[in-house]
């Protein structure tokens, strides 16, 4: 009986407040737009039953994911949204990984200091981190300044509300969850390996390249899919660091529900970031679920 | 006066104080216990034995409540027990992680289970302080867990659920966590205690030793069914089966087939073109029938010259020995191959021992020195 | 330990630089006399002066707090609940699901998310407001917790449990005087979890809140939507100096408990 209302009170608020929302997003993703109020039809009308539900079924259409398909914007969006995540994915990788390794060969009495100065950004809001590049990367921003002081550049360069700047939000916002997972693993790796290899006639170069790397995969396959994942749907650092040519999936999804008003679409265009999503959560689960196999 | 034995089992009118009956517990496919029955008296230390996934873990967390018999009954003072949850029985567990309390210190973890039952302050204070007298843990009281000592730690674990005065205390490898020295001292110790409050205690043990020192009775377990129970001299000397002498103890098995030889005395046949062995049993073979001589090392007598009087001998070559300190075990080689064990206390310096490596030698021992098992 | 080579000085410089320059930048401007926030013209700490002055960042920050203070407290109860359930639940009908509902939202786009909450929150005529942002945390954030507090609960020695309810506790009173002080600490930072995660969130407030519940959040990214202002940098300072203190203070009492932990414990040994 208690087992069962601690199961039941978690579950229903799940399944109330994420799994129903969610038939609802797809439900009105296969409606049609309306001049009314909610701005969809049809609308389910339980009063005249069975009828009532035939007739609302019959009218749900696949239209919002065809237009998906015709109008450019989405699919353009969506392959734009694809590209940033994967080239910011990887510059983070490139970034995060030394840091990740710095760390892990750090004396033992740094390690929980520089653990901290790694997920103290973390706690910090997210929206402030993203502004506090607003102002660095303006046109008169502390980088330009700076360029032009030492005499890099003779005008001010243009970062802000461009891609880069996009790709310079998600590296630095996203940067702890590249560096945690990949640290873990070189922290349980044992010295001792290196030294093998090296015994048995690697180069440092090679020891890394044979050794260590292999060895860390899992946390830095873990460390791509936590900052690629949500770098998929990102929309603050797009809308704030990004210009008007920077497509991204989550902005248009913002856009067409706020600013068009159009609900379904906006569903679909939900619908179809979530199908695309699936993919990579599968595989980051694989990849969890093999980690703790190997644990074991 | 003479001291009564302690025997209850072999009082046909004393009422056991656990009694299973046909208790059996499946988890899922698999049969932890098969269709067992047990008694265990009043008063008892009880050992149930058997490598690790024999079912005697099971069996306890049966008593205790945190298992639940697929079928059969489990009795404890002739009550039902199945239905009763864990904190409604008058048994308490000792656990093999001793699960002390950490938030709490060492008098909060032993007057944990005492304030459940809404005793008075005063009440409490005095029972947690005879505890802490009788585990000797006085001086540390105030302090946590992680503060003490393993062996203090096993300690506080007993106190704490002998503190109820629980009519059945169990034991899941109470000693198990504990260094070769400290858990001799403690075997002792806890027997102490036994006898002391006068409680029932049920033990878990792979360990046979512990399970020889400690025990009144020992219950020897493999897949879920029980193999043999007695005392321990019983299982030692007289085991039921094979699987109980070799299991308890180094021993020798030799196999043949018996005939009869006399009064209670039969004649095995083991090896092509050597002299039959001659052993005393009280079963009874039929001529031909397959069977095992179990000897103990210590029983067979080792000499360079074969003994005249003895029932029987043969001869070997020393092939390996090895040296234990207070005992040496000889490994000797029969002619047909078979290594057969005998051992002997090393009263002498070593530099004196009688043989050596590759020496010729007797192995002999009496009729009744063995035990003959059917298979 | 060996010192670290050049290359390791290197990156693990470089990499906090990188980590840490924006926010000293943001700081430091904040105490900046001009509103030009790139020109620096003399210290000084107007800005914090007019923030306190401005009613419709104290408001937000207001309801910001309410928010966060409630969706924490009612997520950390379900998300623990959850996290019992998954560790300790054994076998129930959808159970699968469960966990998917419980491990999908930690993934899932916040503009989906908020879309889809929004739409209920339509669908079944519920006006936008305090409560509707206090549902909609509560669902993301639980999910956080009970990941927080089943991974505890995963290295949680069961017998302890065992050994109340042994000793004559209900089920529930185990769980109130043996697991739950002991799982504490866990249970603690998965409130602090979902604390910051409602205080931060901007997306999911969006399409969950109304007129008169705009939260902070809200109103810094409309703010900076115009263009970067010093008493938004004055209000970050402020954040950023909240949560520094915190965290610093939370790992410097964990560091100093776990180091008298262990040599307590050493000590206990050589007895």
């Amino acid at each position: 009986m208690r087992r069962l209302v601690l199961i039941a009170v978690p579950y229903l608020w799940l399944l109330a407040l994420f799994l129903v929302p969610f038939a609802i997003v797809l439900k009105i993703s296969l409606s049609d737009t309306a001049l009314s109020i909610p701005p969809y039809a049809p609308t389910l009308d339980f009063s005249a039953g069975w009828e009532g539900i035939r007739s609302f079924f019959a009218e749900l259409d696949f239209d919002n994911f065809v237009w998906l398909t015709q109008d450019d914007l989405y699919w353009k969006a969506y392959l734009s949204s694809l590209s940033i995540a994967l080239v910011s994915t990887a510059i983070t990788l490139l970034v995060g990984y030394p840091i990740a390794y710095g760390m892990a060969r750090a004396p033992e009495e740094w390690r929980p200091t520089l653990m901290m100065l790694v997920i103290l950004p973390f706690w910090t809001s997210f929206l402030i981190r993203v502004y506090a590049w607003m102002g660095i990367l303006s046109s008169e921003g502390f980088l330009n300044q700076l360029l032009l002081w030492v005499g890099i550049v003779d005008e001010p360069l243009t970062i802000l509300n461009t891609n880069t700047a996009v790709y310079i939000g998600i590296v630095y916002t996203y940067l702890p969850f590249m560096i945690l997972p990949i640290y873990a693993a070189l922290d349980r790796l044992d010295g001792s390996l290196i030294e093998a290899a090296e015994d048995l006639g690697c180069s440092r170069l090679t020891a890394f390249w044979l050794v260590t790397i292999p060895l860390s995969r899992n946390g830095i396959v873990a460390g791509c899919f936590l900052v690629f994942i949500p770098a998929l749907g990102e929309f603050v650092i797009p809308s704030l660091l990004g210009g008007s040519g920077t497509l991204m999936i989550g902005k248009v999804l913002w856009e067409e529900f706020f600013s068009n008003r159009d609900w379904p679409v906006a569903s679909a265009v939900a619908v179809v970031l979530l199908l695309i999503l699936v993919i990579p959560i599968v595989l980051f689960q694989r990849n969890q679920q093999k980690q703790a196999e190997a644990d074991q | 006066m003479p001291e009564t034995v302690f025997a209850p089992w072999s009082d046909p009118d004393a009422r056991p104080l656990i009694r299973f009956q046909n208790v059996t517990k499946r988890f899922g496919d698999f049969t932890a216990i098969h269709d067992l029955t047990l008694d265990i008296f009043e008063r008892e230390f009880f050992a149930l034995l058997g490598p690790s996934g024999c079912g005697k873990t099971t069996l306890m967390r049966m008593l205790a409540g945190f298992e639940t018999p697929t079928s059969g009954r489990i009795e404890l003072a002739g009550k039902d027990i199945v239905p009763v949850p864990p904190n409604k029985r008058a048994v308490n567990m000792m656990f093999q992680s001793y699960a002390l309390f950490p938030h709490l210190s060492v008098w909060d973890n032993i007057a944990f289970g005492l304030r459940r039952d809404n005793m008075a302050k005063d009440a409490i204070d005095r029972r947690v302080d005879e505890m802490l007298k009788l585990t000797r843990l006085g001086r540390f009281a105030r302090r946590k867990p992680h503060q003490i000592s393993g062996g203090q730690r096993q300690r506080v674990a007993l106190a704490r659920s002998l503190a109820k005065a629980p009519k059945l205390l169990l034991l899941d490898e109470p000693l198990g966590a504990l260094d070769a020295k400290l858990r001799q001292d403690t075997q002792f110790e806890l027997m102490d205690i036994q006898e002391k409050t006068g409680t029932t205690f049920v033990i878990v043990t792979h360990d046979q030793e512990e399970a020889m020192t400690v025990a009144s009775r020992i219950a020897v377990m493999d897949q879920g069914e029980v193999i043999q129970i007695a005392t321990p001299d019983k299982i030692y000397e007289e085991p039921e089966s094979v699987y109980v002498a070799d299991f308890i103890g180094d021993v020798n098995l030799i196999e043949g087939r018996a005939s009869a030889h006399g009064e209670g005395r039969f004649r095995i046949d083991w090896a092509e073109g050597q002299q039959p062995l001659i052993a005393a049993s009280r079963l009874e073979f039929a001529a031909g029938q397959q069977c095992h001589l179990a000897i103990r090392p210590e029983k067979i007598a080792i000499s360079a010259e074969r003994p005249s009087d003895a029932d029987n001998a043969v001869q070997g070559r020393v092939h390996d020995i090895a040296y234990l300190g207070n005992l040496s075990t000889y490994h000797v080689e029969l002619p047909t191959g078979a290594i057969v064990k005998a051992q002997t206390a090393n009263t002498r310096r070593i530099s004196r021992r009688d043989f050596t490596w590759e020496d010729p030698v007797w192995l002999s021992w009496t009729a009744t020195a063995g035990v003959l098992l059917a298979n | 330990m060996n010192r670290l080579s050049w290359f390791n000085t290197v990156s693990l410089t470089l990499g906090f630089a990188f980590l840490y320059i924006p926010m000293i930048i943001l700081i430091v401007f904040s105490f900046n006399e001009s509103k030009l926030v790139t020109v620096w013209a003399g210290f000084s700490t107007r800005w914090y002066g007019e923030l306190m002055q401005n009613q419709a960042f104290l408001s937000a920050a207001w309801v910001t707090l309410k928010v966060a203070v409630f969706s924490s407290t009612i997520a950390t109860v379900l998300g623990t609940m959850a996290a019992y359930v998954l560790v300790r639940g054994g076998r129930f009908m959808g159970r699968t699901l469960f966990s998917g509902m419980i491990y999908a939202p930690l993934v899932m786009p916040e503009v989906i998310t908020g879309l889809s909450l929004l739409l209920l929150f339509i669908g079944i005529g519920l006006d936008r407001g305090v409560l509707t942002i206090v549902l909609a945390h509560t669902t993301f954030s639980m999910c956080y917790v009970s990941v927080v507090v089943s991974s505890r609960l995963v290295t949680f020695d069961r017998s302890l449990e065992e050994a109340a309810l042994d000793l004559g506790c209900s089920p529930i009173q185990a769980f109130g005087l043996v697991t739950l002080p002991i799982i504490a600490p866990a249970v603690i930072s998965g409130w602090l979890l979902a604390f910051t995660l409602s205080l931060d969130d901007l997306v999911i407030a969006s399409f969950t809140s109304g007129p008169s519940s705009t939260t902070l959040p809200i109103k810094i990214f409309s703010a900076v939507r115009l263009g970067v202002s010093p008493e938004i940098n004055a209000l970050s300072t402020i954040m950023i100096g909240i949560v520094t203190v915190g965290v610093i203070t939370a790992s410097l009492v964990t560091k100093r408990a776990s180091i008298r932990q262990r040599r307590e414990e050493q000590e206990a040994a050589r007895a």
